[in-house]
């Protein structure tokens, strides 16, 4: 037993099978429960009043939005070094995932920022790490579609995950350099352990966190087998339009 | 090798090669610039550093789409597959010859332009200097773009999104020199990682290059 038996895509798709009703399950009640607890069960924020209830939406999904591109990153790899073909179809599964996890990162705290900060945006390094992680994401979707023979395409994105890996993290604290930012520094902060979030906060907003990366996985495995499937009614088309 | 850049150089000099474009794409924005913002010369000597830099930025991405689409249609491309010289060797051959026809009259034309844009007296030097040890980032790392979509059919378009992240930390440091310079402020720390930025780019990306362009040339 290893986990690349399951780089067959006959082993994959039995396991995704059998896990994704209970991550569904799992995930929407997590994802439901956590932000119906935090809009409505916490109590306002002492300065910031109601808008703060908007951090269940939008810090799990920054969260997921960075580690959908890592595990794009790993998958990458995996299919680089040992070409298994599942691999490579969950990351291009992943990109859309990421890009919306990005997207709604931003609209939340622009939204959060107009009545706090006095503006939709800013040239914060936070926020514009963000946005050059969103053009990361959208230039390789663009590539994924843009070349028709699909191990060349998985090939190719490969590389530019990686290379655009370097890019983002060189990106990121070229922004810091480059501005002083408005955004606050992370109240979990996951190195040092502690946290400057009171339990009545926490513990919705880990709810949350963990279903979104729950649903994050479910998606995953749910596009990853509608890639498979698509992949095999391609081969099986082509095979009929060979015997007509 | 040296073979190799001659001639690439020949074809950029000769009729048709497009030798020029950039520095002419460069003018014109420099002109365009006042028409949008206004002829005052306070605002254009605080923004002349920026808009050059990143006019030389895209004019750089303009002659991209050449660098290795018009080899690979006339099939030079995979005679050079199969030269004897190392492909990394030649993405970086290809880099030089496109920095040197590209990035280099770039570099020598900043100063005029500079003057059209008020560009404050101290901010010449930083500015010249900051895009020499900039631009050949930008064609490295262009290189890599263009040889990602040799394949594609119509792959300009791909190739900015793709290519515009990858410049943004060579955009920040370098406009950042150009900027402290023109302001007469403390420039080292911006300059030693634009510098190495450029050489960390020499060094790594003509390997992500070739290999890309094995994989899309299979």
């Amino acid at each position: 037993m290893s986990i690349w038996q399951y780089a067959n895509p006959v082993k994959f798709l039995a396991l995704s099978a059998k896990v994704q009703p209970t991550l569904w399950l799992i995930s929407g009640i997590c994802v439901v429960g956590g932000l119906v607890w935090g809009f409505f069960g916490t109590p306002d924020d002492f300065r910031q009043g109601s808008t703060v209830k908007i951090i269940y939406l939008h810090v799990p999904s920054a969260l997921m939005a960075i580690n959908a591109w890592f595990m794009m990153l790993v998958t990458s790899l995996i299919w680089l070094i040992r070409r298994h073909h599942v691999s490579a179809l969950a990351a291009k599964a992943a990109a859309p995932v990421g890009v919306v996890m990005t997207l709604i990162a931003l609209v939340t705290g622009a939204i959060w920022g107009q009545p706090m900060w006095g503006t939709w945006w800013a040239w914060d390094p936070r926020l514009t790490s963000f946005l050059i992680l969103f053009l990361f994401y959208l230039g390789y979707i663009a590539l994924w579609e843009a070349i028709e023979d699909p191990d060349t395409a998985a090939d190719l994105t490969s590389v530019l995950c990686l290379v655009g890996s370097v890019f983002a993290i060189l990106s990121r604290y070229a922004v810091q350099f480059w501005n002083q930012g408005l955004h606050q520094g992370t109240s979990v902060p996951v190195v040092t352990g502690g946290r400057s979030v009171a339990d009545v906060f926490w513990y919705p907003l880990l709810t949350s966190m963990v279903g979104f990366g729950l649903l994050f996985v479910a998606l995953v495995f749910y596009r990853t087998g509608t890639e498979i499937r698509l992949r095999r009614a391609r081969a099986l088309r082509a095979r009929v339009g060979r015997e007509l | 090798m040296i073979a190799l850049l001659i001639r690439d150089l020949r074809l950029a000099f000769r009729a048709g090669g497009g030798f020029g474009l950039g520095l002419a794409f460069l003018l014109i924005v420099t002109v365009l610039v006042p028409f949008s913002v206004g002829p005052q010369s306070t605002l254009l000597s605080t923004i002349a550093a920026g808009i050059l830099w990143l006019g030389a930025l895209l004019a750089c991405l303009l002659s991209l789409d050449r660098l290795l689409a018009l080899d690979h249609e006339d099939g030079t491309l995979d005679l050079l597959l199969t030269a004897p010289l190392p492909l990394e060797a030649v993405v970086s051959i290809k880099a030089l010859a496109h920095w040197l026809t590209t990035g280099l009259p770039l570099v020598l034309a900043a100063p005029l332009l500079g003057i059209l844009l008020n560009l404050p007296g101290p901010g010449f030097l930083w500015l010249v200097s900051s895009l020499a040890i900039g631009t050949p980032a930008l064609s490295v790392i262009g290189t890599f773009g263009a040889a990602l979509t040799v394949g594609v059919k119509r792959g300009g378009l791909l190739l900015s999104l793709l290519v515009l992240p990858l410049y943004v930390p060579t955009l920040i440091f370098g406009a950042e020199v150009a900027r402290r310079g023109a302001a007469g402020l403390a420039l080292e720390t911006p300059l030693l990682m634009l510098a190495g930025i450029t050489f960390a780019t020499i060094a790594l990306m003509p390997f992500a290059s070739a290999a890309v362009l094995r994989m899309g040339l299979r």
